[in-house]
């Protein structure tokens, strides 16, 4: 700081100028570092995937129903059940996490007194810091014996059981985030909705949330992606049944353990090997679709609130 | 600091050339089922034979098999067979593979301790977990479907027990669990559960049965808990381990093997909690030199 506030110093054995521009480089490179990652991390997965379809029908992988390379009869690679595995997932945790999520973010911004806030915020942020290894051994431990009892069947390792471990660990994402969205809504908002007679809840339900939503968006969206990506709690409470699921309380595999499970012990540069990275691929892609229509609806939120 | 850093650089000169002074220590390389045994046994050699120097490394048993058809080590551990493909790769490099047996590894197929079950047969077990059988009351039990628990296709547990016991493929509703333990894990709270495992993972294991396992209906049942029945080959899912060397061995070689095959060796076996070798793999060794 100080230096910004001294006389430019005549001895400087560099131009301003000069100096100016190295720092914009600097900061241009810090800038584009992240997107040629991306596009090198693109470029590896799309290289190392696309062998896979010398041998493999690109459309018995998409469409078939049964992923099997390790057969003692015949490979097969299809990788629907794992698709609709990963879909199960993610979408039983968000139904779970979003409205907990928002509740408790509008409990903590609008009706939780100072004290409690600071007690809960720290403990919701402790949470994202549980290792994922640990969230799955309690499913295996704890949770899957409970879903066993509640729904009178034999085990727990199921759809069900991965989609609350993971609602958990999406919970802290999109209480926090959804708790700024919901700070961050101009006090003109609901100072004008009580006045003109709204009950607290009515102003909480139908002025904040809603002015808050692009908000909430995003961070259903990072939860959804903190969901699809996880591997290491999913592999261990859904039984991994490489079978099509059949309901949340059958067991089910999804493309992040399937590619666990199966790198480890591949030889490499084989058809299974780059069949892997073909899965990667589809995941990318996948994760990549979910940040576009995010960001694509995030814009248009915010046209239509201006 | 200057003082430190000259003396790390004494010590790593020194231990290069003591190093230098072995060279003519054994290498053994390979599978990881096996390491923890030979560890115990090669320490314990060298305790009775000062002088000797015995290296022990894993990798699995391919790292191994790989080692010895390139010349770079002196017995390769395999919890597996070479592959024909391997032994004629080694006999292109002037390698004459020479295999000895030198433990049993015993698989235990487990259920639930409310499961009234508590014996099937080869046959019986390969169809329930290739999936043609899904009811207990069709392999004489009770009504109720059964849940099968095998091991992920990385592990080499997967791959004995589908071409030992299916000769076919898995179902594809078998949950793949992480790990023996695992399994011990889930078979204790599913009452319609069958999983498989290593004999040691269920020794003292509370909350589920080893089932007797007869080879084929005729057959006498047998436990895997009793080490007669494994060593006699009465009980059916058993597997050898392996050493692969090079031709005839070396004196120092021979000598550290006649010492695993010893009494005192396989002492040290069962302590690890493998099977002695059979008679059967005994003639085996003495066909082989040993």
């Amino acid at each position: 700081m100080q230096s910004l506030v001294l006389p430019k110093r005549k001895s400087s054995w560099i131009s301003n100028s000069l100096k100016e521009k190295l720092i914009h480089g600097f900061f241009f490179l810090n800038g584009i570092l992240s997107v040629l990652v991306l596009l090198g991390i693109f470029a590896l997965l799309l290289l190392t995937a696309i062998p896979a379809f010398r041998e493999v029908n690109i459309f018995s992988f998409l469409f078939g129903l049964d992923w099997n390379p390790t057969s003692y009869v015949k490979e097969v690679y299809g990788i629907v059940p794992m698709l609709v595995s990963t879909f199960m997932v993610t979408l039983g945790a968000l139904v779970i996490a979003v409205p907990i999520g928002i509740g408790t973010a509008a409990y903590l911004s609008d009706v939780a007194n100072p004290r409690v806030r600071e007690i809960v915020k720290p403990v919701v942020e402790i949470l994202a810091g549980i290792p994922s290894v640990v969230i799955g051994f309690l499913g295996i431990v704890l949770l899957g014996p409970i879903i066993a009892k509640v729904f009178n069947i034999h085990n727990g390792l199921n759809a069900l059981n991965g989609s609350i471990l993971l609602a958990v660990m999406a919970l802290p994402t999109i209480i926090s985030i959804t708790e700024d969205a919901l700070k961050n809504v101009p006090v003109s908002y609901e100072s004008a909705s009580l006045a003109l007679g709204a009950t607290k809840w009515q102003t909480v339900i139908k002025v904040k949330i809603p002015a808050a939503l692009s908000g909430i968006i995003a961070a259903t969206m990072l939860g959804m992606g903190r969901a699809i990506g996880e591997t290491m709690t999913v592999l261990m409470a859904t039984g991994c049944a490489p079978a099509m699921p059949e309901s949340f309380l059958g067991p089910v595999r999804t493309l992040t353990s399937s590619i666990a499970i199966e790198l480890g012990e591949v030889a490499y540069n084989t058809t299974h090997y780059y069949a892997l990275f073909a899965l990667g691929l589809v995941l990318f892609i996948l994760t990549f679709i979910i940040n576009l229509i995010s960001d694509i609806y995030l814009h248009k939120f915010e046209k239509v609130n201006r | 600091m200057i003082g430190k850093k000259t003396l790390s650089l004494l010590i790593a000169f020194l231990m290069l050339f003591s190093a230098k002074a072995h060279a003519d220590m054994l290498q053994i390389k390979g599978s990881d089922t096996l390491i923890n045994l030979v560890q115990a046994l090669s320490e314990q050699y060298m305790q009775k034979n000062p002088g000797s120097y015995i290296a022990v490394t894993g990798g699995g048993s391919g790292t191994g098999v790989a080692a010895l058809i390139n010349n770079k080590c002196d017995i390769a551990n395999a919890s597996r067979l070479m592959k024909a493909k391997e032994i004629e790769q080694a006999l292109n490099n002037n390698v004459k593979v020479n295999r000895i047996v030198i433990a049993l590894d015993g698989l235990s197929v487990i259920v639930n301790a409310d499961n009234p079950l508590f014996r099937l047969t080869m046959g019986e077990i390969g169809k329930i977990f290739r999936g043609e059988v899904t009811n207990w009351s069709e392999v004489g039990g009770e009504n109720m479907p059964i849940t099968l628990y095998g091991r992920q296709s990385n592990s080499g547990t997967f791959v004995f027990f589908r071409d030992a016991v299916l000769k076919g493929d898995y179902s594809q509703k078998m949950n793949r669990m992480n790990g023996n333990a695992q399994i011990v894990a889930a078979i204790k709270q599913d009452k319609s559960g069958i999983g498989y495992v290593g004999v040691g993972y269920v020794k003292n294991a509370t909350g589920l049965t080893v089932l007797k396992v007869a080879a084929n209906p005729k057959a006498d049942y047998a436990s895997p808990l009793n080490s007669a029945d494994v060593k006699s080959g009465k009980y059916p899912i058993s597997r050898p381990l392996n050493q692969y060397i090079n031709g005839t061995p070396t004196e120092k070689i021979r000598d550290f093997i006649e010492y695993e095959l010893s009494p005192t060796g396989q002492r040290i076996v069962e302590e690890e909690g493998f099977f002695p070798i059979s008679e059967e793999y005994k003639k085996f060794n003495e066909k082989a030199g040993f």
